[in-house]
């Protein structure tokens, strides 16, 4: 348990960074994987042509696909499935890790056979503390997908936290 | 049962779906996620074993929300916007009672919308 804990110049400087932009395919098999692993039962998300007859152009993503990945040996974070160079680097000392909590807003229905382009920024870095805890860091970030065609589809904002 | 925005009412609740997610489901959602932290399925790791065991993955609570919605809407509207934070951690083996109600309901902009709270 971390009792000690300050945001650094160094780590408050970095707020506001940008990420590489990181291409991905979104394929019928990873939103059948993504919809078997949720444990949805229906059709819509694993044949076509159920999606189809209800009005999608493919599989459509179910909520909260964002952020299932493609992986490539060597360049990939071998954990998480993120690109390199996606998630900010905070040397915070810390290495226990939760997940806070995810916001998504969508402009646009995802669905198989499109191709997104997100840009994660560091938004925010905050101090908390917990009775379980200690000295917690949370880390917000807010990434933008774009689709093939350039349009804004969706923003996803994560809280990750650290102690 | 198809639903519509002129049918549904606030304080309306939604189907529930219940879930008890094992190991083998959360293997299945670290593969179909990529989310493969070790505390999601290896009870070794020092995070679990200081916890005393591996814990649901906080975004398959969320994405089953996701799908507690999808359900209810039986893909005649469009989810606009989702949020969930994590108040506790789950363990695996243990139901999980997804659970949502219609809170408001308005027209907006030429747009057809309702909100409603989902939780587990």
């Amino acid at each position: 348990m971390a009792e000690q804990f300050e945001l650094t110049q160094e780590m408050k400087d970095k707020i506001g960074w940008k990420s590489q932009p990181w291409t991905y395919e979104v394929t019928t098999t990873s939103v059948r994987a993504f919809a078997r692993g949720v444990g949805y039962t229906d059709p819509i998300y694993f044949d076509v042509d159920a999606a189809k007859k209800a009005g999608y152009r493919n599989l459509p993503a179910p909520p909260s696909y964002l952020g299932t990945t493609v992986f490539i040996p060597g360049q990939t974070d071998d954990t998480f499935s993120f690109p390199p160079g996606y998630s900010p680097e905070i040397d915070s000392g810390m290495t226990g890790l939760l997940d806070g909590g995810t916001e998504v807003e969508y402009f646009d229905t995802i669905c198989a056979g499109d191709t997104l382009t997100a840009v994660n920024r560091l938004t925010d870095l905050s101090v908390k503390e917990s009775k379980s805890l200690g000295k917690m860091l949370v880390v917000s970030t807010e990434a933008t997908y774009k689709n093939q065609d350039d349009k804004v589809v969706a923003i996803q904002r994560s809280q990750i936290i650290f102690y | 049962m198809t639903i519509t925005w002129e049918s549904i009412k606030e304080g309306d609740t939604l189907p529930e779906l219940k879930k008890k997610p094992g190991v083998t489901q959360l293997v299945k959602y670290a593969a179909g996620s990529g989310d493969f932290n070790p505390l999601h399925h290896d009870y070794n790791f020092f995070q679990s074993q200081a916890i005393g065991s591996i814990i649901v993955h906080g975004r398959f609570k969320y994405a089953s929300l996701g799908e507690l919605v999808s359900n209810w809407l039986g893909h005649n509207g469009f989810i606009k916007k989702i949020s969930c934070q994590y108040r506790g951690m789950d363990f695996p083996d243990k139901e999980l009672i997804c659970k949502g109600t219609v809170d408001r309901k308005w027209e907006e902009g030429g747009e057809k919308l309702a909100e409603l709270t989902v939780f587990a």
